[in-house]
C-alpha cells in the first residue's frame, strides 16, 4: 500500500489508531488518574475532526471493496462533527464515579462504531456493508449496556443485540439472495444487472428490512423505545442522531446505486413505510413524558420525514436528506445535551421535573426550546429549511398527498413539542430544577449545537455544497 | 441599502437591544423607540412611493431588490412594494407602534415580552415585502409562532389551551399552503426552464388548468385558515379572548390580514382560473362567515369575545369580497383589511384597558363608564360607530365600496349572496350598540368603578393613534384607494383574462 493508499482510508485509519492509543494510555494510567482519559480523547478526537477536513485524497482500493470520494468525505464528516458533540456533551456524565473505571471504554466502543459506519459509507460490495455494519452495531449493544449495574440498562444492551441480531440476519438473507441471482456482491455490477424478477424483489425487501430496522421505521422500531430509555444520555443520543444518520447515508446511497431499476417499486414501499412511521411515531411520542423516551419516538417520526428525501430520486432529493441529517444532528443533540445536562446534574428526565425550569435555568431553557423549534421546522431555524427542502424533494417527484401528510405531522409534531415548551414556560412548579453551572465542555457542545442551528438555514454554500457532490438515481 | 429591508432590520435591532436593557422602564422605552422609527420609515415610504408613482414610474413593484440565495432551487431573497402591501405596511407598523403603548405596563417577563411582539411584527412586515413565496412563507411561519408563548405566558382565561389551539390550527393550516406552494414552485415555469418562486414570475406563466383545481382549495383555505374562514374560524375567539391586550391587536388587527392578502396575492392570482371555477364554494362560506360572525358577535357576553366574532365577520367580508374578483371589491377588501385592522386593534387596546381599571369584561357587570372614563367611552363609541359603517370613518368607505363591486356582478348568485352579506352591516349595529349602551351608558353597576381613573398617557397615544388614522381613512379615502387602485390594475387584468371559463352559476 503506497502512502496515498493510506490517505484514502484516513478517516478509519485514524480513528483506528485513536482506539489503540486510549487503549494503552489508559493502561498506564493510575486508577486516580484515570479521568484524564477525558481531555486526551477530546483533543484527539478534535484533532481528527479537523483533519477529515483538510483536502483529501480520492480514490478506489481493494479492487472496488473500498472506495472514498467528495460525498463520502462528507458523510463522514458530518458524523465526525455530531460525534464531537456527543462526546463533549457525556463529559459530565462520564466523570460520575460510577464510571471511574471504565471512561477509556466509552471511547473506544463508540469509536469502534464510528469506524463500522465509516467502513459502510465508504463500502464498494455489500461484503464490506455487512463487515461495516457488524462493526458498528455490536459495541452498540455494548455501549447501550454501559451503566451495567442499573437493571434498565443491562436490559437495553440485551434488546438491541438480540434485534440487531435478527435484522443482522434478516439483511444477510436479503444478500445471499441478491448474490445467488446475480453472481456478484460489487454495487455497480449488480445495479447493472438488477430487475424486477420476483427473486430480486424479494431480496430487495429483505435488504430494506434490514436497513429499517436500523433506522427504526414502523413497524420495525419496537425496539427503540426501550433500548433509547434503558442506555445512558449520551448514548441515546449517539443512537438516535448519530447511528441513525449513518444508516440513513448507507440507504440512500444503495438504494440510488444499486436498486435504482426498481426505483419505482421501493417508491411505492417507501410511502407506505414513510405514511406509517410519522404517524406511529408521532402518536407514541404524544404520550411519553420521560424525556429520552420521549425524544426517542420523535425521532422515529423524523426518520419517516427522511424517506420523504429518499423517495425524491433526484439529486435535490439526496441533498435534502443529507441535509437534513446534517440539521437533525445539530437539532437533536441539542435537545438532548440539555436532558444528558439536567440528567448529569440532577438525575432527573421526566417531563414534569421540566416544569418552571424557565425561572432556573434560563440559558438551557432557551436552547431546548431553539432545539425543539427546529425539530419540528419552525423558521427561521436551520430544522425549517430542511424540513422544507425535504418536501419540495417528495414534490418533485409529484407526491403532493404524501407532502400534505407530512407536513400535518409535522403539525402534530408541534404540538408534542410544543408541550416542552409549556413545561419549561408555562407550568407552574413549587420546586423547580435548581439553578446549576454546567461545565465548560457541555457548553461549548450546547453553543456548537445554537450555532449549527443558528447558521446551517441562512448560510446556503452549505446547501449548494451538498448539492454539488450528491447524485441522482443513475439511469 | 434597500429601504425595505430596513423593515426587517429595525426589528432585530430592536429585539437586540432589548437584550441588554436591566429593567422594565428601558425595555419598553427602547421597544417604543425602535417601533417608533419603523412608523416613521412606514410613513417614509408611503411618502416616496407616492413620489415615485407621481413621476411616472409604473413598474408594478418599486424598491425592488432581488438577491440568490438557494441557487440549486433557485431560492431568492426577493422584496418589492405596490400599493397594496405600502398600506398594508403603514397599518402593520400603527398598530404595532399602538401596540407597545397598549402594553406599556407589562411587568411579568417583560423583555421576553417584547422580544416576542416585535419578532411576530418582523415576521409580518417580511411578509409584506416578499415576492419570493419561499420567504413569503417563511416569514408567514415566523409570525405564527410566537404567539404561542404570548398567549401562553401573558394571557388570560383557558390561556394554555387558546394558544395550542391557534397555535395547532394555524399550522395545519400553513400545512395546507405548503403544498399549494411546492404545487405552484413545481409548474412555475414552462417544463424544461428553470423553476421559480418569484412572484411575478410566476404570474407569467399559466399554472395548468388541472393543476390549478388541485392546489387552488389548499392555497385558499390555508390562508382562509388565517383569515378566519368558516369553518376553521375557531381559533380566533378563543385565541383573541385569551391574548393580551396588545397580542389581540396585532393579531386581529395585521395577522388575519395576511390571509386575506395571501388569498389574493397567491391563491387568486395565480390561479385565476380555479379561482372562478371554485369561487362559489369559497363565496358560500365566506357569507357564512360574514353572517355567522356577527350573529356570535350579538349572542357573547364578554367584550373580547364580541370583539373577536365582529372580527370573524369582517374578515369574512374581507375574504367574501376578494372572491367577487372585479376592481371595486378588490379596492374594497383592501380598504377593509386597513379599516378593520385599526378598528379592531383600537377595540382590544381600549378592552385591554377598560379589563386593566374594572377587572371584568362581562358587559351585563359592567355599567355607566362612560361617567367614570370619559376619553375611554367617547373613543369606544368612536370606534364602534366606524365598525358598524357610520360615513366619515373607515368602515364606511370599506363595506360601501365593497358591497357596490359585489353587486356589479349581474347574476342572481351574487347578487342574493351580496344582499344576505349585507344583512350583517344591521347585525353589526345591534351589538356595537347593545354594547355601548350597557357598558358605557346607563347606572354604574358597581361601587367600586367609581373610583377608576381616565385614560393616562400612553393609552391615549395608543388610542388617538388608531383613532385618527381610522377618521383620516374615513374623511379622504381618495388617496388610500387610488395608491390601491393602480396597483390592482394589473391584478385584476390577469384574473379576469380567463373569465370566460365555465362558471357554474
Amino acid at each position: 500500500m503506497s502512502i496515498n493508499d493510506f490517505m484514502t482510508m484516513r478517516h478509519e485509519l485514524i480513528l483506528a489508531a485513536l482506539v489503540l492509543l486510549v487503549l494503552i494510555i489508559d493502561m498506564n494510567l493510575k486508577k486516580s488518574q484515570k479521568q484524564l482519559i477525558i481531555p486526551i480523547s477530546l483533543s484527539l478526537f478534535f484533532i481528527h475532526t479537523v483533519v477529515g477536513f483538510l483536502p483529501a485524497q480520492t480514490g478506489v482500493l481493494f479492487g472496488g471493496m473500498y472506495h472514498t470520494d467528495a460525498l463520502t468525505l462528507l458523510m463522514k464528516n458530518i458524523l465526525n462533527v455530531g460525534v464531537f458533540i456527543v462526546l463533549l456533551q457525556s463529559t459530565t456524565w462520564l466523570k460520575h464515579s460510577d464510571n471511574g473505571d471504565k471512561i477509556s471504554e466509552f471511547y473506544i466502543l463508540l469509536w469502534s462504531t464510528l469506524i463500522g459506519m465509516n467502513f459502510m459509507i465508504s463500502s464498494g460490495d455489500f461484503l464490506m456493508l455487512y463487515l461495516g455494519l457488524e462493526l458498528a452495531t455490536i459495541p452498540m449493544a455494548a455501549l447501550a449496556a454501559y451503566t451495567h449495574h442499573q437493571t434498565r440498562s443491562a436490559e437495553a444492551g440485551i434488546k438491541l443485540i438480540l434485534s440487531s441480531a435478527l435484522s443482522s440476519g434478516i439483511l444477510l438473507f436479503g444478500l445471499s439472495m441478491i448474490y445467488g441471482t446475480t453472481g456478484s456482491i460489487y454495487f455497480d455490477t449488480i445495479g447493472a444487472v438488477y430487475s424486477n424478477a420476483p427473486l430480486q424483489v424479494l431480496a430487495f425487501i429483505f435488504f430494506f428490512t434490514g436497513m429499517a430496522f436500523k433506522i427504526s421505521l414502523v413497524p420495525f422500531h419496537l425496539w427503540t423505545a426501550d433500548v433509547y430509555e434503558g442506555s445512558p444520555v449520551n448514548v441515546t443520543s449517539y443512537f438516535s442522531v448519530i447511528s441513525k444518520g449513518a444508516s440513513v447515508f448507507i440507504l440512500i446511497m444503495v438504494m440510488y446505486t444499486v436498486f435504482h431499476s426498481i426505483a419505482y417499486l421501493w417508491k411505492d414501499i417507501a410511502y407506505l413505510i414513510a405514511v406509517m412511521t410519522m404517524t406511529i411515531g408521532n402518536l407514541f411520542a404524544l404520550r411519553q413524558k420521560n424525556m429520552k423516551r420521549f425524544l426517542a419516538f420523535s425521532s422515529i417520526a423524523q426518520a419517516g420525514f427522511i424517506l420523504l428525501g429518499i423517495m425524491g430520486g433526484n439529486k435535490i432529493g439526496m441533498t435534502a436528506t443529507i441535509y437534513f441529517v446534517l440539521v437533525y444532528i445539530f437539532s437533536n443533540l441539542g435537545a438532548f445535551g440539555v436532558v444528558s445536562a439536567i440528567s448529569a446534574k440532577t438525575g432527573k428526565e421526566s417531563m414534569d421535573d421540566y416544569d418552571g425550569l424557565y425561572s432556573t435555568n434560563p440559558m438551557l431553557t432557551l436552547l431546548m426550546m431553539l432545539s425543539v423549534f427546529s425539530l419540528a421546522g419552525i423558521p427561521p431555524l436551520a430544522g425549517f429549511f430542511g424540513k422544507f427542502f425535504l418536501f419540495t424533494s417528495a414534490a418533485s417527484g409529484g407526491y403532493y398527498w404524501l407532502v400534505f401528510i407530512a407536513v400535518l405531522n409535522a403539525t402534530i409534531s408541534l404540538y408534542y413539542y410544543l408541550l416542552v415548551v409549556k413545561a419549561m414556560f408555562i407550568n407552574k412548579n413549587e420546586t423547580p430544577i435548581a439553578f446549576f453551572k454546567s461545565d465548560n465542555l457541555t457548553r461549548a457542545g450546547l453553543l456548537i449545537c445554537t450555532l449549527g442551528i443558528f447558521i446551517l438555514g441562512f448560510w446556503s454554500q452549505i446547501y449548494e455544497f451538498i448539492n454539488s457532490v450528491s447524485f441522482a438515481i443513475v439511469n | 441599502m434597500n429601504i425595505l429591508s430596513l423593515f426587517i432590520l429595525i426589528p432585530l435591532l430592536t429585539i437586540i437591544a432589548i437584550l441588554f436593557t436591566s429593567n422594565m422602564k428601558q425595555t419598553r422605552v427602547v421597544s417604543a423607540i425602535g417601533m417608533g422609527i419603523q412608523l416613521i420609515l412606514a410613513g417614509l415610504l408611503v411618502f416616496l412611493y407616492l413620489t415615485e408613482r407621481n413621476t411616472g414610474n409604473t413598474a408594478a413593484m418599486l424598491f425592488y431588490y432581488d438577491a440568490v440565495w438557494f441557487p440549486t432551487l433557485n431560492i431568492h431573497y426577493t422584496i418589492g412594494v405596490d400599493g397594496i402591501s405600502v398600506a398594508m405596511i403603514a397599518l402593520t407598523s400603527l398598530v404595532v407602534f399602538a401596540g407597545i403603548f397598549a402594553s406599556w405596563m407589562v411587568d411579568y417577563l417583560y423583555r421576553e415580552f417584547f422580544i416576542s411582539l416585535i419578532l411576530l411584527a418582523s415576521g409580518v412586515f417580511g411578509f409584506f415585502i416578499s415576492l419570493d413565496i419561499f420567504t413569503m412563507f417563511l416569514f408567514y411561519e415566523l409570525a405564527v409562532i410566537p404567539m404561542y408563548l404570548l398567549i401562553g405566558l401573558w394571557g388570560s382565561g383557558p390561556k394554555e389551551y387558546s394558544a395550542m389551539k391557534l397555535t395547532l390550527m394555524l399550522m395545519a393550516g400553513s400545512a395546507l399552503l405548503f403544498v399549494a406552494i411546492l404545487g405552484i414552485y413545481f409548474y412555475s415555469a414552462p417544463a424544461g426552464s428553470q423553476l421559480t418562486f418569484n412572484l411575478l414570475e410566476i404570474a407569467k406563466n399559466h399554472i395548468p388548468i388541472e393543476m390549478q383545481r388541485f392546489l387552488f382549495p389548499f392555497a385558499f383555505i390555508g390562508f382562509g385558515v388565517l383569515g378566519a374562514l368558516f369553518p376553521f374560524h375557531t381559533w380566533s375567539p378563543d385565541g383573541h379572548a385569551s391574548a393580551p391586550t396588545a397580542v389581540s391587536m396585532l393579531h386581529a388587527g395585521v395577522l388575519m390580514k395576511l390571509g386575506g392578502y395571501g388569498v389574493f396575492r397567491i391563491a387568486i392570482y395565480l390561479m385565476p382560473e380555479a379561482a372562478h371555477e371554485q369561487a362559489w364554494i369559497f363565496l358560500i362560506l365566506t357569507g357564512i362567515s360574514v353572517v355567522y360572525g356577527a350573529f356570535g358577535a350579538v349572542v357573547q357576553k364578554d367584550l373580547k369575545y364580541i370583539n373577536a366574532y365582529s372580527s370573524v365577520s369582517h374578515c369574512g367580508l374581507v375574504l367574501f369580497a376578494i372572491l367577487m374578483m372585479n376592481q371595486t371589491a378588490l379596492n374594497g377588501a383592501v380598504i377593509q383589511m386597513i379599516s378593520h385592522g385599526l378598528m379592531t386593534a383600537l377595540f382590544f387596546a381600549l378592552i385591554g384597558m377598560i379589563y386593566g381599571r374594572t377587572h371584568t369584561r362581562l358587559i351585563n357587570e359592567m355599567g355607566g363608564l362612560m361617567k367614570v372614563m370619559p376619553f375611554l367611552g367617547v373613543v369606544y363609541v368612536i370606534a364602534g360607530l366606524a365598525s358598524l359603517g357610520l360615513p366619515g370613518l373607515s368602515g364606511f368607505v370599506a363595506e360601501m365600496t365593497i358591497f357596490i363591486g359585489s353587486f356589479q356582478h349581474t347574476d342572481t348568485f351574487h347578487r342574493v349572496l351580496t344582499i344576505v352579506a349585507t344583512s350583517s352591516i344591521v347585525i353589526t349595529a345591534v351589538y356595537i350598540l347593545r354594547v355601548v349602551g350597557t357598558l358605557l351608558l346607563g347606572p354604574i353597576k358597581n361601587d367600586h368603578f367609581l373610583h377608576l381613573t381616565d385614560a393616562l398617557w400612553y393609552e391615549k397615544l395608543s388610542t388617538l393613534t388608531l383613532l385618527l388614522s381610522i377618521a383620516a381613512i374615513g374623511m379622504a379615502p381618495l388617496w388610500l384607494s387610488d395608491m390601491i387602485n393602480f396597483s390592482l390594475g394589473p391584478i385584476v387584468e390577469k384574473i379576469n383574462s380567463v373569465a370566460t371559463v365555465a362558471h357554474l352559476f
